[in-house]
């Protein structure tokens, strides 16, 4: 790590500006857009301040899980695409971008956000799955948020293709959604120092000494945690990253319209 | 013909492939080339006409390493003759042990004392090769290590408008905002200030510059948006700017 | 010859509608979004930079390395698997060539000009809207080019020639269909991309070719327009 850096970062911490001058629990500006890919079923564009990540859901239909025979299915994937950041190669996921897509799948699985019941055909023999590809066109901080934002509105954007003789008829959209019962906001809170922030950029992920990524329901349960840096973190810290999540998470609700 | 055969007007933007000019009359410069009766752009980047010779001021485009230029470099690695420096380039550069102090330093001696790995150095550019490596050194007025400061990249082209006239644009910012300022060739600038405000109300000026590199007036522009942050901001060298080249 | 209007009712010699936009990848070198109909490309440059492993580099000049790729919901049928395919292998080589001729490199030895091409979106003609946003991405990086590239492709729907197939026409089953996918520098008058699938007569395939000639160099205009308005912006 950059000693350097992180010394940077704190002091202007300490002084209580961030190193881009936000508040410690400002977001930077955030858009989101759904529909933005015609040929997948679902599909999102979410920018926060310079971090824009596309998310797109096709559907595939199959066998059900043995051990849940009369649920449908759901898969979240990420590429970190070398076109969004230099730092990513190219070849196959590293551990970077399966821990996102893992993350983000644990918020919408756990919360669940998908009526799993009603993706079943039938029972024992053919159930949909839902499968969710996360790709970021610029990564600049905070993918967490960013791609649990753009999942879950590209799930709420999906249409249900039309089934045909137990295949996938692409060409013919139906009007049905995807059912769902929750709705997941995730939110990353970073500790540097004694501080804490959200909403991070790559200058601040880079000299982080501990990440927590929250997910909520509507009701504010928590449905996923997952924390992340190299510093561990007491019981008093990890209720106030919470306290902040379950604040946070309310202005990102927001955008779901 | 009394008919001009330029194409195009000073200071517009070209892209490649656009015909500059038409006929024998115009010479191709940086950035342009002949192709039978036309002068055609080979950049993007603002159309210069000097007399009878066109040329193209970049306006993107990552730092290619010169001799004598100075640069704000990272140190990357240290080895068995000294160390390693990333130039924000496609090219690595080498710190020589004899090019790094005048002291002598002992066979086996720890290096880290002079630079460790992660250090911001402002260092010169001395020599480079045609297969571009590049050797540095630390004697001259000015180069030294850089400490505790915050440092942000441009695009390299921009550096000559960061600087200004004789350095008039950056001295304007340093006194406005009580930084001290050092701008690479490279694209690397180092920042340090008394306090956060300070430095963030430089990183923006330069930010601004960046974008409006191109726009004419842009001193005034800049000595505008410095009083709308509430800054007193003084030209000294007041010379009529032009385009480009520091 | 039965095909006497095209299934979205454009002309003959008729693009789809385009739209160009430079500088849309923050922390790219140069980048560029060109949609053409409702296929939709990203172009990120970056560099010139490192190159490894070091027996790739080229003492004499940098290495342009195209990289083409749809994304999983790019496609209208089955989600594309992501990673490299035999397919997308092919296009990213052919793509390179298609954008070398304009490309300088001299002045950075051993160095590679990474050019990433992502489609969100496809409906026909996706590697020609790779190449006019490569072309657009290199250019607002800053790279010595002779000139800009346009690429579009021109083809035959049931002995009628036409301009930029789409999906449909791609796919037209009342008659054979060859598409032509080509790329046109307009400094050189040279192609340096094409292909064909399909069948085609000699003398369609020159009608083919001067039709999409035409075609590249309206979609240079457009490509010329996009990278200007990017500083007329600030210009006010």
């Amino acid at each position: 790590m950059n000693k350097e850096k992180q010394d940077h970062v704190l002091n202007y911490l300490n002084k209580n500006v961030r190193y881009d001058g936000r508040k410690k629990d400002e977001y930077r500006k955030i858009t989101v857009e759904t529909g933005i890919a015609a040929t997948a079923e679902g599909s999102a564009k979410v920018t926060i301040g310079e971090t824009v990540v596309l998310a797109g859901v096709k559907f595939e239909v199959g066998a059900p899980y043995p051990d849940q025979l009369d649920k449908g299915t759901m898969m979240v994937n990420a590429e970190l695409l070398p076109m969004s950041n230099p730092r990513f190669e190219s070849g196959p996921p590293n551990i970077e971008s399966i821990e996102l897509a893992r993350v983000v799948d644990r918020g919408i699985r756990e919360s669940n956000a998908i009526d799993y019941k009603k993706l079943c055909i039938k029972e024992g023999e053919l159930v949909w799955t839902v499968i969710v590809d996360i790709t970021p066109l610029n990564a600049d901080g905070n993918l967490f948020d960013a791609s649990a934002l753009a999942v879950l509105l590209a799930i709420k954007d999906a249409k249900m293709p039309k089934l045909k003789d137990n295949k996938i008829d692409y060409k013919s959209k139906t009007d049905q959604k995807v059912p769902m019962l929750e709705e997941p906001i995730s939110v990353t809170v970073l500790k540097i120092g004694n501080h804490y922030i959200v909403d991070p950029v790559s200058d601040e992920e880079d000299v982080l000494d501990a990440r927590l990524t929250v997910a909520l329901t509507k009701d504010n349960t928590i449905c996923a945690l997952q924390k992340g840096g190299e510093q561990p973190l007491s019981e008093k810290e990890i209720e106030e990253m919470v306290d902040l999540a379950v604040r946070k998470s309310k202005e990102l609700r927001g955008y779901l319209r | 013909m009394d008919k001009t055969n330029l194409k195009i007007n000073d200071k517009d933007v070209v892209v490649p492939g656009e015909i500059l000019a038409e006929g024998m009359d115009y010479l191709p410069s940086q950035g342009t080339y002949r192709k039978d009766n036309h002068v055609i752009a080979s950049m993007l980047g603002l159309a210069r006409i000097e007399g009878k010779v066109i040329k193209i001021i970049p306006l993107s485009g990552n730092y290619l390493p010169k001799r004598g230029d100075v640069i704000v470099g990272k140190v990357a690695d240290i080895n068995f003759s000294g160390w390693s420096v990333e130039t924000n380039s496609a090219y690595a550069a080498m710190l020589s042990m004899k090019d790094a102090t005048s002291d002598y330093i002992r066979r086996g001696e720890d290096l880290t004392k002079y630079f460790n790995i992660g250090d911001y150095i402002v260092t010169k550019i001395y020599n480079v090769t045609s297969q571009n490596l590049i050797d540095l050194t630390m004697k001259g007025p000015g180069l030294r290590k850089l400490t505790t400061g915050r440092i942000m990249k441009v695009a390299s082209p921009k550096v000559p408008r960061i600087i200004g006239k004789q350095g008039s644009m950056v001295s304007m910012i340093k006194k406005a905002t009580n930084c001290n300022i050092i701008v690479g060739q490279n694209g690397v600038v180092w920042i340090k200030g008394l306090n956060p405000e300070d430095e963030l109300i430089t990183v923006e000026t330069i930010k601004k510059i960046e974008d409006e590199s191109h726009v004419s007036g842009l001193t005034g522009i800049i000595q505008k948006f410095l009083e709308s942050k509430g800054r007193k901001a003084v030209l000294e060298t007041v010379t009529e700017e032009t385009t480009g080249e520091a | 010859m039965v095909y006497k209007k095209r299934l979205d009712g454009r002309k003959f010699d008729e693009l789809r509608e385009i739209e160009a936009k430079v500088g849309v990848i923050q922390n790219a070198t140069g980048s560029a979004y060109f949609r053409i109909g409702k296929t939709v490309a990203y172009a990120a440059v970056y560099g010139p930079r490192e190159l490894y492993p070091r027996f790739m580099q080229d003492p004499k000049k940098g290495l342009l390395r195209c990289n083409y790729n749809m994304l999983p919901f790019s496609g209208s049928g089955e989600r594309v698997r992501p990673g490299p395919s035999r397919r997308s292998r092919e296009i990213s080589l052919v793509t390179d060539k298609a954008l070398l001729p304009v490309v300088d490199l001299e002045q950075f030895p051993n160095s590679v000009v990474d050019v990433f091409i992502e489609l969100p979106q496809t409906d026909a003609g996706s590697r020609c809207a790779g190449i006019c946003a490569a072309s657009m991405a290199l250019a607002d990086a800053g790279i010595i080019m002779k000139d800009l590239v346009g690429a579009v492709s021109a083809g035959v729907v049931d002995g009628q020639v036409v301009l930029d197939l789409n999906y449909d026409e791609e796919a037209y089953e009342e008659g054979d269909v060859a598409d032509i996918p080509v790329a046109y520098i307009p400094s050189l008058d040279k192609f340096s991309l094409l292909q064909m699938d399909g069948k085609v007569k000699k003398e369609d395939l020159v009608k083919a070719l001067e039709m999409a000639k035409k075609g590249a160099m309206h979609i240079i205009e457009v490509q010329k327009k996009a990278l200007k308005s990017k500083f007329e912006v600030s210009r006010k």
